[in-house]
């Protein structure tokens, strides 16, 4: 598996990296265009601003490749403001545009409960067809670490949406759609439960 | 199902090894942190901190690769400080593996640093330490510098809205009049800060029975509690203490 790590500059690439790593999986970062054309598997890890993503993303000219690589079916996982990337666009930053994978938009958390939602929240699994291939071997009640103040809020349950979480609204934690997956939280801080997401994303890359 | 309250160990050290001892005061070697930070990676810590209390400049490197040491043997988040005057210096401590940044007294000398971290890393990144003591008259908490010993002209309450209100995504609040006692957190001290702020609050200072941490999450309306010798001394394992507290419907994770 050639597994891609995007290197756009967030503070949780090396985390994420350890983490691969303790899986056994050997990611290599990535933050030029050419390096998207071997990839069999993609991962955009992210933290802080949706503007900082975007920007990198098209300054280093990585828009158009990543989104030939989810085209061509590379299996992909988002994570924090990698799941965000993926909609129309965001409230954090209304003038640029998201990747535009997944329609919606991305909108400020209601300011009734404390912001950022920090911490060790727990999912709403969404009753779906097939059963989600990321919770694979996850117990239901699990908790993961979240750290944002920015959500895509669920308006319309689509097919992708595999779990929800709630602080002050509900919101999209865990989307799958074909080769597509990303999720709210931080898998690298979430202990067992969140090594057991990237081992299952890696198996399911490692099938596809 | 809401956010579970969470429980923080704290590493105090010199750079390299953990130390114990109120305000710099016959401090005592109480580990290596690379040990501890895994044992409580183990024991279901929700989070950790890890601050370089003597900060002093000329061992930066060293405290440095203590964060990156102790950040390899975590699945959860590492928060550190101790020292970060600029955005160089924050910088380093994100890039050894730290998640989130905490300023202390550089902030009070310099509020702007709180906005230039903010911008840099997300205010989910930046942790704003407050040290408080009760004012002699009683009326208000003052800000405390260099490691407590020294007063400010700074009220809290107004010092951790000023905070938020630059960019700070969390205040990490210790009481002064507690820290070191064992008698319980500041629960009105706690309660002021906490609901006169729209971030995350992690209480400090006076921890030692598992009723002191069900009180601080309770009437304290602390969103964290961080405690530092008797998880050291396993004087209150951290299983034991969040199965306490679920038997007390207190939201905690007891999975890791």
């Amino acid at each position: 598996m050639n597994l891609t790590l995007i290197d756009y500059g967030a503070g949780n690439v090396p985390s994420v990296e350890r983490a691969l790593q303790k899986l056994g999986a050997q990611p290599m970062r990535a933050s030029t265009a050419a390096e998207f054309e071997q990839a069999t598997a993609i991962i955009l890890p992210g933290v802080g601003h949706f503007a900082a993503l975007i920007r990198v993303l098209d300054e280093k000219k990585i828009r158009a490749p990543l989104l030939a690589a989810l085209n061509r079916g590379v299996p992909f996982l988002g994570i924090c403001l990698g799941l965000q990337a993926l909609y129309d666009a965001s409230e954090e930053a209304p003038d640029l545009a998201g990747l535009a994978v997944v329609p919606g938009q991305v909108v400020a958390l209601p300011h009734n409960v404390k912001l950022p939602h920090m911490g060790w929240n727990q999912l709403q699994i969404q009753p779906r067809a097939t059963p989600s291939r990321l919770l694979r071997g996850i117990p239901s009640d699990a908790h993961f670490y979240f750290a944002h103040s920015y959500a895509a809020l669920p308006l319309q349950k689509k097919a992708g949406t595999v779990a929800t979480c709630t602080h002050g609204s509900e919101f999209i934690a865990v989307f799958e759609r074909n080769n597509i997956h990303a999720v709210q939280f931080h898998p690298e801080k979430s202990g067992a439960s969140g090594a057991q997401l990237l081992q299952n994303f890696l198996a399911l890359a490692a099938a596809a | 199902m809401t956010l579970a309250h969470r429980i923080i160990p704290c590493l105090d050290t010199d750079g390299a090894r953990v130390v114990k001892g109120v305000n710099f005061v016959g401090l005592r070697d109480a580990g290596d942190p690379v040990t501890l930070a895994a044992r409580y990676n183990a024991e279901g810590a929700d989070e950790l901190v890890v601050l370089d209390i003597a900060a002093a400049r000329d061992h930066r490197p060293t405290f440095l690769d203590t964060i990156r040491r102790v950040a390899a043997k975590l699945a959860i988040p590492l928060t550190a400080g101790g020292g970060i005057r600029t955005l160089d210096d924050a910088r380093a401590v994100v890039r050894a593996g730290a998640d989130k940044i905490t300023v202390n007294t550089a902030a009070v000398t310099n509020p702007a640093l709180i906005s230039e971290l903010s911008r840099e890393f997300g205010a989910q990144a930046v942790v704003l330490a407050i040290d408080a003591k009760r004012s002699a008259a009683g009326d208000h908490w003052q800000v405390m510098v260099r490691g407590g010993r020294d007063a400010t002209d700074l009220e809290a309450i107004q010092w951790a809205q000023q905070g938020v209100a630059n960019g700070a995504g969390e205040i990490l609040l210790t009481s002064v009049d507690r820290d070191g006692t064992q008698k319980g957190f500041d629960v009105p001290l706690t309660a002021a800060i906490s609901t006169a702020v729209t971030v995350p609050v992690i209480a400090s200072g006076g921890a030692k029975l598992p009723e002191h941490f069900a009180e601080i999450f309770r009437e304290g309306a602390a969103d964290a509690a961080l405690a530092a010798s008797i998880f050291h001394d396993n004087i209150q394992p951290i299983g034991a203490l969040k199965n306490y507290l679920a038997s007390k419907n207190i939201e905690v994770r007891l999975q890791c």
